[in-house]
């Protein structure tokens, strides 16, 4: 029921069906929430909830599968796209996506994302970008950003002794499997919208059969970060983007035909 | 005139990050430094008159913890 | 139905898919690798699920996300390649998942060879992944057992939510024997209420094997062991031969078994009062089986085609009560029924040294071999 008067009052904003009345575990400010709610969102406007099987990772992502009110499984660290493909081929009229963060993906897991993507598994994955293994206390990933302090690259990382950060978004849309492969960031009111345009899009490309579709999403993590929420958003803006850009790295040429 | 809108902050939810403070174009939002939230946070909550219900801040929100509401115009009503 | 002519590994392709399978998941690898390949023709020609994923931990990865939805899904590999699985088989135990696996063993350790062993049994039968938890593992000896015990796995896998193992190896994968197969089955139209098909009507439903509160996982390992508990009071089974007037008996499982029985035969043409034991389940172990007749005969010989690893699990079962003696060889090499029929005329003659243990024993022997 709506507890406004429907008479003088529009509902402009409201927490979407496809969210549990769970609080999230999540630090204050962390944009994992974000990705939740424009995930939530997206689904609840294609009416895809019944319908949808999500696969969580490991990470502070591990316990996607409490706020989303849909059919959930877990996956070992790494391996979600796997574990997404081996259901996606069992229902292949079931929405399938894995949600993943930088260590589970971009490290132990990049053998299983890359044939996934390769093999043009008609599933979509979300991939937070937060430059650092959040769950275990803010370790070095693959993504972390030269001379960047974590807990194991004390000193910043040295790319001479611990490599370089890994582009993701630009490696996946190499591959001819891929289908629609982009980068957003959820640090601002623009950038959020296009993350949802750009969720609703992977969706659609799945709903169609399009293939393999992915979406970097540039993230803070003001805890291990050391940093306020707000302050973190600025160090996105400031160091991530610049090394990240944002921007659609592969857009399959059927994907420009499709409204929504 | 501006539209004239609300929000409820379900404080459940609210961590108190500031993210929608920081956000709001008319800088009427604040945190509510009379009472904490069962998690212990200071919510976040209209400190002054202006909101015009743009909902920018439900859209940064990482929780999901703000509904926003908008006042419909005459014009813009719809009779019942 | 009329017999034919099968090759090993494609008889339990061939019996998977008249079980109703809806889909493999695998990777190639020697002595498995016709599993895979008759699959990967067989299965999309039914409009069946076949991929070939880049690595075993990508295939058994598919295979837990496959059996999320209840549908009957399988693996196959040879040992190396399920070492690298083994995290997946942890996890879908974790999870009480029924999935099939069905292991070609060969030699190792390491990249080993490609010829026929036993040397997975440990990690099969005794974990190989971590934490607590059970697999159902069927050893076949024969082709016709492999198909038969191939079919059974999907039920047992499916009766007891757990992952069953089809322990075979190098030399029944590829043998061709006549066998017959069995009548197709038709593809599962139920789900258990357990399954995640999308929460379509109903409420949402989470398969997963994290548990951060130490309590409710241990709850969750006590129904897994109680649950093993039933598994092990319903599906023993075992095969033996000239077991009723043996005063020994021979004991090996699979392909080693059979080969005992060849040995068993000719000791019997010499007059030695000489049976064999052949576990089919190698878990659960037939404990009392070998409990029961440890109070009946003069002396066991255990042997397999590794280090004397079901050797354990006879002497558990036996408590020391009679003479145990071990043979077995390693690393790929496969014994001839010779070797075994000596080791047969070695017991049957008595006086069996009994001092230490029956593995340290067989090291002495076998360096006087020169080995």
């Amino acid at each position: 029921m709506a507890d406004y008067d429907v008479e003088t009052e529009t509902l402009v904003y409201e927490r979407p069906d496809s969210l549990t009345d769970l609080s999230t575990h999540f630090c204050p400010g962390c944009t994992h929430g974000v990705a939740h709610r424009l995930i939530a969102e997206v689904l609840d406007e294609m009416n895809l909830r019944e319908k949808t099987i999500g696969v969580a990772s490991v990470g502070c992502s591990v316990f996607s599968y409490n706020y989303f009110d849909f059919d959930f499984i877990q996956a070992p660290h790494g391996r979600a796209p796997a574990m997404a493909t081996g259901i996606k081929r069992v229902l292949p009229d079931r929405t399938v996506f894995t949600y993943q963060g930088d260590g589970d993906m971009a490290s132990i897991g990049m053998g299983e994302i890359v044939h996934a993507a390769a093999r043009g598994e008609n599933i979509t994955v979300f991939f937070l970008n937060n430059t650092n293994y959040g769950m275990t206390g803010g370790q070095m990933a693959p993504t972390t950003l030269p001379g960047q302090k974590t807990s194991s690259s004390p000193n910043g990382r040295d790319v001479e002794s611990q490599g370089y950060p890994i582009r993701v978004a630009e490696m996946l849309a190499k591959l001819d499997g891929a289908s629609y492969v982009v980068r957003r960031s959820l640090d601002d009111p623009k950038n959020i919208r296009m993350a949802k345009k750009a969720i609703r899009t992977a969706f659609e490309v799945q709903q169609r059969g399009l293939g393999f579709s992915m979406i970097e999403l540039l993230s803070i993590c003001p805890t291990n970060w050391g940093m306020t929420p707000v302050s973190s958003i600025q160090w996105l803006q400031e160091k991530m983007i610049p090394y990240y850009p944002l921007g659609d790295y592969k857009v399959h040429p059927a994907i420009a035909e499709i409204k929504f | 005139m501006p539209p004239k809108g609300r929000i409820k902050v379900t404080e459940i939810y609210c961590k108190g990050c500031e993210l929608c403070v920081s956000a709001c174009p008319q800088n009427v939002l604040g945190l509510a430094n009379d009472h904490i939230t069962v998690k212990g946070y200071h919510p976040a909550t209209l400190i002054a008159e202006g909101c015009t219900g743009c909902g920018i801040c439900s859209i940064v929100c990482p929780e999901a913890a703000i509904t926003v509401y908008r006042e419909k115009t005459v014009t813009n009503r719809i009779p019942v | 139905m009329a017999r034919e002519l099968m090759k090993g590994n494609e008889a339990v392709a061939e019996a998977a898919i008249r079980a109703g399978v809806t889909a493999y998941f695998g990777y190639p690898i020697t002595p498995q690798t016709e599993l895979l390949e008759y699959m990967a023709r067989r299965m999309p020609e039914l409009g069946r699920a076949f991929v070939q994923a880049e690595s075993e931990l990508g295939a058994i990865n598919m295979v837990y996300g496959a059996a999320c939805s209840g549908q009957r899904v399988m693996s196959s590999s040879s040992s190396p390649g399920v070492s690298l699985m083994m995290e997946g088989v942890s996890y879908i135990a974790g999870t009480e998942l029924p999935a099939v696996l069905v292991d070609v063993m060969r030699g190792g350790p390491g990249l080993g060879n490609i010829a026929p062993s036993q040397g997975d049994y440990n990690q099969m039968v005794h974990g190989g992944g971590h934490g607590e938890y059970h697999s159902i593992v069927l050893a076949p000896a024969t082709v016709q057992e492999s198909i038969n015990l191939t079919v059974d796995a999907f039920d047992l896998a499916e009766k007891y939510r757990s992952l069953v193992v089809v322990l075979s190896d190098g030399s029944i994968g590829q043998m061709m024997e006549p066998c017959e197969l069995p009548p197709f089955k038709p593809l599962k139209t139920v789900f258990p209420d357990w399954a995640t098909t999308g929460a379509e009507g109903r409420s949402k439903r989470v398969l997963t094997s994290i548990n951060l509160d130490a309590a409710a996982q241990e709850v969750t390992n006590f129904r897994l062991m109680r649950r093993w508990q039933e598994i092990e009071a319903n599906e023993v089974r075992y095969k033996t031969y000239f077991m009723e007037d043996a005063k020994f008996a021979v004991t090996g499982f699979g392909s080693c078994g059979r080969l005992a029985l060849s040995a068993v035969r000719a000791a019997r043409a010499e007059g030695i009062p000489v049976g064999l034991i052949r576990p089919i389940t190698v878990s659960p172990f037939p404990t009392k089986l070998y409990e029961e007749l440890s109070h009946k005969l003069d002396a066991l010989l255990v042997v397999e085609e590794n280090n004397g690893q079901m050797l354990e699990d006879v002497l558990v079962a036996t408590r020391f009560q009679i003479p145990v003696d071990f043979y077995g060889r390693m690393g790929g090499m496969v014994p001839f029924p010779d070797e075994v029929l000596d080791e047969i005329r070695r017991v049957a003659r008595g006086a069996l040294d009994t001092s230490g243990h029956p593995r340290d024993r067989w090291l002495k022997r076998m360096a006087q071999k020169n080995l």
